[in-house]
């Protein structure tokens, strides 16, 4: 079960590519695990390292050492697409990502990170172009995600707000999950149920 | 006993004219509550070995049971290898998770349908040949290919592991109301133009994050054409879209494919269900949030060249050039997924050489993809130097073909006919390319690395595949003797 989501300050792993699917961020053959342990080690595997299993040179944005211990990723638009694997907020989120600021998430990629505490921030095209020109110019600013206010702020007092589900909002907030509030709903499931019979069953027939 | 026994609103005179997705969302929801998603019933669960042993590990710590193991099925499909299943997973990590699936089953009671088992095969083949998969319902799965199930007018979409867990313990989800999206295809494709160049157009129009937020809706003469594994081929692709879910309105065509299989209602249930099942098309008058037509008389076989599937070009079109973009993120991705391809701007795409020709997956694995694929290659031969690999879609796919001698052609063009599983669509089973290999696919994806770490995709039909296997490069099937006899053969 996810901690309470904290209000934060972090510097910013810029990553600008676009379309960045989760093939990218854990490929398939570190999918074979029966648990989660090992998936900070497999996050954008194929981008960080050689053949032979070295850093690449020049390093991917994640391996240069500045960029050690920060928590916000500043990528580009429709982050997470393509498979439904939650391997890949998984991953994000054992290398230490809290936050993904971008301009759009794909669904499921949205869906598996807010169960995660990994928060998607989306932001509106002009403010993501200004976002990532600020970190190149001062590739150490701060920012800091509140998320009780729904806003990143950045110094000099500028406030970034973003939309959240409220519900997701209030989950991550207390640290709870929807399993939780889901069992809550045995009564209200339970009377659906009795008023609407099966559509199929799995069993092997006679 | 099963079958759907409300009664749709939809008939009521007075009420909102409403789409399918909407009917289907409206008969599900268990509790609506103000500032939360829906609680939505979910009518069948599809379990497969990668996405499941978390979930179940969860469930165990919790001391939670499975709600309905009886609408829950099973199968071994991602990881599995496609060599003759009298030989061990000889990899360690892939044959503890088949193991581990075992248990899970076993412990919780679900059936499976395992390696060995003749129901065995890729979970989004295996659920419509049982009968599982039925006109409204709700179906879901940890695998973004569950839109594939769209096909029968029901609401199928891809979830997560923690989802997986939830849908184990509650039979419910929480969701919030998707936004709907038309994909209306008019007039009928040529020969030799198919289900896969239809949803490879579309995506190359709407790209890869076009259908973000939506449910497509597949509509027009040219869907209400196509069979019922050809519509099963457009939904399996509504994610690269960007659709969790696409679906198709019932029709007889839906109905006469559901009609017998093991586990579709029967006498008066079946009577019933597709009483109900007539009701679910989207009434005239009903408002889609947003619509794009496609012409189908204008589509030509497509082939991507990049790497997500809505880098995709008509095959007689020429490679684009960054350098006709203005600079920006689209250039740059072009320039980076031309690198990653090695190709260059402008050269045609067709005479593209090839190294593998890979014919399978939830997209394109069935027997009417395996029937064009083997017309196409009757009495030819796949060109020297190139690998071809036909992985039926479930066991039940390879008894067919092997009854029609679908494997034998195969085989005689020198082809490697495998037992079923999504192999070299997802690359976890040893079914890869080497760096820097070139493979035309006619799986669902492009990604860098998705068929093997280094290897380059084009993705493409059946019968596009066949051809460029043939040609030893990406070839237009159009170009094939006989090809109208041929594109005859995708029927069922």
């Amino acid at each position: 079960m996810p901690e309470r989501y904290e209000t934060f300050t972090s510097r910013v792993i810029p990553l600008a590519a676009e379309n960045v699917d989760t093939d990218q961020i854990v490929p398939a053959r570190y999918l074979k695990i029966t648990d989660k342990a090992g998936l900070s080690d497999a996050l954008f595997h194929d981008w960080r390292f050689d053949a032979d299993g070295a850093v690449k040179v020049p390093a991917f944005v994640l391996d240069q050492p500045e960029m050690a211990g920060r928590r916000i990723l500043l990528a580009g638009d429709n982050f997470g697409c393509g498979s439904s694997r939650e391997h890949a907020p998984w991953a994000l989120v054992s290398w230490g990502i809290q936050a993904v600021i971008t301009t759009s998430c794909a669904d499921i990629f949205r869906g598996n990170s807010l169960k995660n505490g990994l928060l998607p921030i989306l932001v509106d095209p002009e403010e993501h172009r200004q976002l990532f020109e600020r970190v190149a110019g001062d590739p150490d600013v701060e920012l800091t995600v509140d998320l009780e206010a729904q806003v990143v702020h950045l110094p000099g007092d500028e406030d970034l707000p973003f939309d959240v589900d409220p519900f997701s909002k209030l989950i991550l907030l207390r640290g709870t999950d929807e399993l939780g509030y889901l069992l809550g709903q045995a009564p209200a499931i339970s009377a659906w149920e009795a008023a609407h019979p099966a559509r199929v069953d799995t069993r092997p027939g006679p | 006993m099963t079958g759907p026994a409300r009664t749709p609103q939809a008939t009521r005179s007075d009420a909102k004219p409403r789409t399918l997705v909407e009917k289907i969302w409206d008969d599900h929801v268990v509790a609506t509550q103000t500032g939360a998603p829906d609680v939505l019933a979910i009518d069948l669960h599809l379990v497969h070995e990668v996405t499941s042993p978390q979930a179940f590990t969860g469930l165990r710590q919790r001391r939670l049971t499975v709600r309905h193991p009886e609408r829950t099925v099973a199968t071994a499909d991602h990881s599995v290898p496609t060599t003759p299943r009298s030989l061990p997973i000889l990899d360690d990590l892939a044959r503890a998770q088949v193991d581990q699936l075992t248990t899970n089953c076993r412990e919780f009671g679900i059936p499976l349908h395992g390696l060995g088992d003749p129901a065995q095969g890729i979970v989004h083949v295996i659920g419509p040949q049982l009968g599982l998969t039925q006109p409204g319902m709700t179906i879901v799965c940890g695998d973004s290919h569950t839109s594939t199930h769209g096909a029968f007018g029901a609401l199928a979409f891809g979830i997560g592991t923690s989802e997986v867990e939830m849908v184990l313990a509650t039979q419910c989800l929480l969701q919030r109301r998707p936004k709907t999206f038309e994909v209306r295809v008019d007039g009928r494709v040529a020969p030799g133009v198919t289900a896969k160049d239809i949803i490879l157009a579309l995506l190359a129009e709407i790209g890869i994050g076009g259908g973000t937020g939506h449910v497509f809706e597949y509509r027009g003469e040219a869907i209400r054409a196509l069979t019922m594994e050809q519509r099963m081929t457009i939904c399996n692709m509504s994610i690269e879209g960007g659709a969790r879910a696409g679906l198709i309105a019932p029709d007889d065509a839906t109905v006469a494919y559901v009609e017998g299989r093991q586990h579709a209602p029967k006498g008066r249930a079946w009577d019933d269900a597709v009483q109900a099942w007539r009701r679910l098309p989207s009434d005239d008058g009903a408002a889609f949030d947003r619509s794009v037509t496609l012409d189908a008389a204008a589509l030509e076989p497509m082939v991507t060249y990049g790497t997500n599937p809505g880098m995709g070009l008509p095959i007689s079109a020429s490679i684009p050039d960054p350098d006709s973009l203005a600079d920006g993120t689209q250039k740059r991705a072009l320039e980076h997924a031309l690198a990653y391809m090695d190709l260059r701007p402008n050269e045609p795409i067709l005479g593209q050489k090839v190294d593998v020709v890979f014919i399978g997956s939830c997209t394109n694995g069935r027997i009417s993809d395996l029937r064009l694929a083997a017309a196409a290659l009757k009495g030819r031969k796949v060109a020297a130097g190139v690998r071809m690999l036909v992985v039926p879609g479930s066991d039940e796919v390879k008894r067919e073909a092997e009854a029609e001698g679908l494997d034998e052609v195969f085989r005689a063009a020198g082809a490697d006919w495998r037992e079923a599983g999504c192999s070299m669509c997802i690359a976890m089973n040893g079914d890869q390319l080497a760096p820097g290999q070139v493979a035309v696919s006619t799986s669902n994806r492009n990604f860098e690395g998705r068929q093997g770490k280094g290897g380059r995709t084009f993705l493409a039909s059946p019968l596009t595949a066949a051809a460029s296997a043939i040609a030893g490069a990406v070839a237009d099937p159009r170009r094939l003797a006989g090809i109208e006899a041929i594109a005859g053969l995708g029927g069922r």
